[in-house]
């Protein structure tokens, strides 16, 4: 019996294992070898399908994209100027410019990040290089995670509380500046201990056999080849900050204030700012009779800042890359 | 090669835990200064574990208990006034997969210096020698000498490997640990390894852990085989091959399991 199960796999190798979904491979020398089946057609058919939809969804993506940019510069033409940047607003916010709010964001935008980055880059690290994977550990990890999904009115109200009212700033470019900085911490946190972790263990093993202390190995090797990921992670809080107008409207940010135009240093740290996220806000809702073209030019350079702040990151991520030793 | 007998690597009645799984079960064993000691066994007796103490590095990896003593020339590592990156300076180690440092073969070969020595102590004449030494010692110099700047990450295996081991040297170890060095290597660049580690024998204790049974003769003075957490056999390589005196030994070198 065994013999014979032997002798028809031998005589006709395609019907080994007996496969019932599989069709055999026609005979040697035959014109239909390699040829195309059914079941390929299908394949092809199935693989034009996805790779169709997927390039659909890519512009599904692009396109509005390209549409919402040129659309506020379309709308933006009739106001956008040198002068609009440098002046202040004038006949209740319906002429003029919106120097104030440009400076009151940028104020805002670098103080929270000269607070929350250095915080986050080195907690992170310390998360990530140095504490024991304990209770303790997990329960920071678990509360960064969770903080980064808590909603910016919520960061708002707790500025209101912790800054606002209980250290006394009062409504201030630096309590502002400080809620914004907790709003971002969670994130950058999370966004370094990733570029961290993608760091590969052998490179601080061998590290730390030759004798390396933590410090060392971070300082030589884990942050160079991190450093890209990191500042990826601060770009994009940049731009969170910026646009962000719940947490800097109870603890900061006025109507209108008016400041010397042209002056880069006419806010003080505990003066009140105007912003352009909250400017935005306010003109297209809250003031009537707005010349159309304003709203959209303000949004112009609120778009324009934040490149403008991530062109700056990334020129820092090409320097530093530069002067590495490789 | 048959000085006064001196010890580099002595351990006694060395038990190690990993969780509840005993993986070292009372290893008493003593390794000659100079010798190339080889490590065989089959997967899982516990060769690399052994070598891991030897600096200990074991202790970066999970729930580990050890019980017992070693001794890296002389002196017991487990004594509190032990430093680890002074011991480690004395004991480098080589791994499975070439680590070279994401920098230029230049800075891989001058990174232990450069964090053993205060910034301003290395003069750049010296360091050029230091690495042109070093890389004359495992046969690289040619092959480099023009391509010092080069990332390291991007050369090929076998010259990776040699710089591993060549990034040890101006620290001036005493004992080298390879843990199966060749393993991921094409059997040309394999002989080029051993060449390597015979020119280095008789200035440096090594011991090398490996699953080539032929490796282990070619290039060990001495070997040790061991299984399930202990030791069997530890003698002159050429007699535990020939006539080894445990049977076990036998079985395994000759193949009938492992």
């Amino acid at each position: 019996m065994k013999g014979q199960v032997v002798a028809t796999n031998e005589s006709n190798p395609a019907s080994l294992g007996a496969n019932p979904g599989l069709s055999s491979t026609p005979g040697y020398g035959s014109r239909d070898l390699f040829t195309e089946t059914p079941f390929v057609r299908k394949k092809k058919r199935t693989e034009y399908l996805v790779e169709a939809i997927f390039f659909l969804m890519t512009l599904l993506m692009v396109v509005p994209l390209i549409f919402i940019v040129c659309y506020l510069f379309y709308r933006a033409a009739p106001a956008l100027s040198i002068d609009f940047l440098f002046s202040a607003p004038t006949s209740g916010m319906r002429g003029g410019g919106i120097w104030p709010a440009l400076l009151g964001t940028l104020y805002l935008v670098i103080l929270s990040l000269l607070v929350s980055a250095p915080i986050g880059v080195l907690a992170a690290v310390y998360l990530n290089e140095y504490a024991r994977d304990n209770w303790l550990t997990r329960i920071i990890n678990l509360a960064v995670v969770n903080l980064a999904g808590v909603p910016s009115i919520v960061h708002a109200l707790f500025g209101v509380g912790a800054f606002v009212l209980f250290a006394r700033m009062g409504r201030s470019i630096l309590a502002a500046s400080l809620t914004l900085a907790i709003m971002t911490l969670p994130v950058i946190i999370a966004a370094t201990k990733e570029a961290l972790s993608a760091v590969p263990m052998a490179f601080r093993e061998a590290c730390w056999n030759v004798g390396a202390s933590r410090w060392q190995t971070i300082r030589g090797i884990v942050l160079p080849n991190s450093i890209s990921g990191i500042l990826t992670g601060i770009i994009l809080q940049v731009s969170r900050a910026a646009g962000e107008t719940a947490p800097i409207m109870f603890t900061g940010a006025v109507f209108y204030k008016a400041i010397s135009e042209g002056d880069i240093f006419a806010y003080g740290l505990f003066d009140q700012c105007m912003a352009l996220s909250m400017h935005l806000f306010t003109i297209s809702t809250q003031v009537p009779n707005v010349p159309e073209a304003i709203p959209y030019a303000t949004a112009v350079v609120l778009l324009g800042t934040v490149l403008l702040v991530n062109m700056l990151a990334i020129v820092f991520r090409v320097y530093l890359r530069s002067r590495k030793k490789w | 090669m048959s000085a006064p007998e001196k010890f580099s690597i002595e351990t006694e009645k060395l038990n190690l835990w990993y969780d509840d799984f005993q993986a070292l079960m009372n290893v008493s064993v003593k390794m000659k200064d100079g010798l190339i000691t080889g490590l065989i066994g089959p997967s899982g007796c516990g060769k690399t574990t052994l070598l891991r103490c030897f600096n200990r590095v074991n202790e970066r990896y999970g729930n580990v208990t050890t019980t017992g003593q070693i001794k890296i020339l002389g002196k017991n590592i487990y004594d509190p006034d032990v430093s680890l990156p002074e011991m480690r300076k004395a004991v480098g180690m080589v791994f499975q997969r070439p680590n070279p440092l994401p920098i230029s073969v230049y800075e891989n070969i001058m990174f232990g210096l450069r964090i053993h020595s205060e910034r301003a102590s290395l003069k750049k004449s010296a360091a050029d020698e230091i690495v042109e030494k070093s890389l004359t010692e495992v046969f690289l110099w040619d092959d480099l000498k023009d391509k010092l700047k080069k990332k390291a990450t991007a050369l090929q295996l076998e010259q990776q490997q040699k710089l591993c081991i060549a990034r040890l040297l101006p620290l001036k170890p005493q004992v080298i640990l390879m843990d199966e060095p060749c393993s991921s290597l094409d059997a040309e660049s394999t002989r080029a390894i051993e060449e390597m580690m015979l020119n280095l024998a008789g200035r440096y204790t090594m011991v090398i852990v490996t699953h080539n049974m032929a490796q282990a003769r070619r290039v060990s003075d001495e070997c040790l085989f061991m299984l399930m957490g202990e030791v069997i056999e530890h003698s002159r390589t050429q007699s535990l091959f020939l006539t080894p005196r445990d049977s076990r030994t036998a079985d395994y070198i000759e193949g009938r399991y492992g």
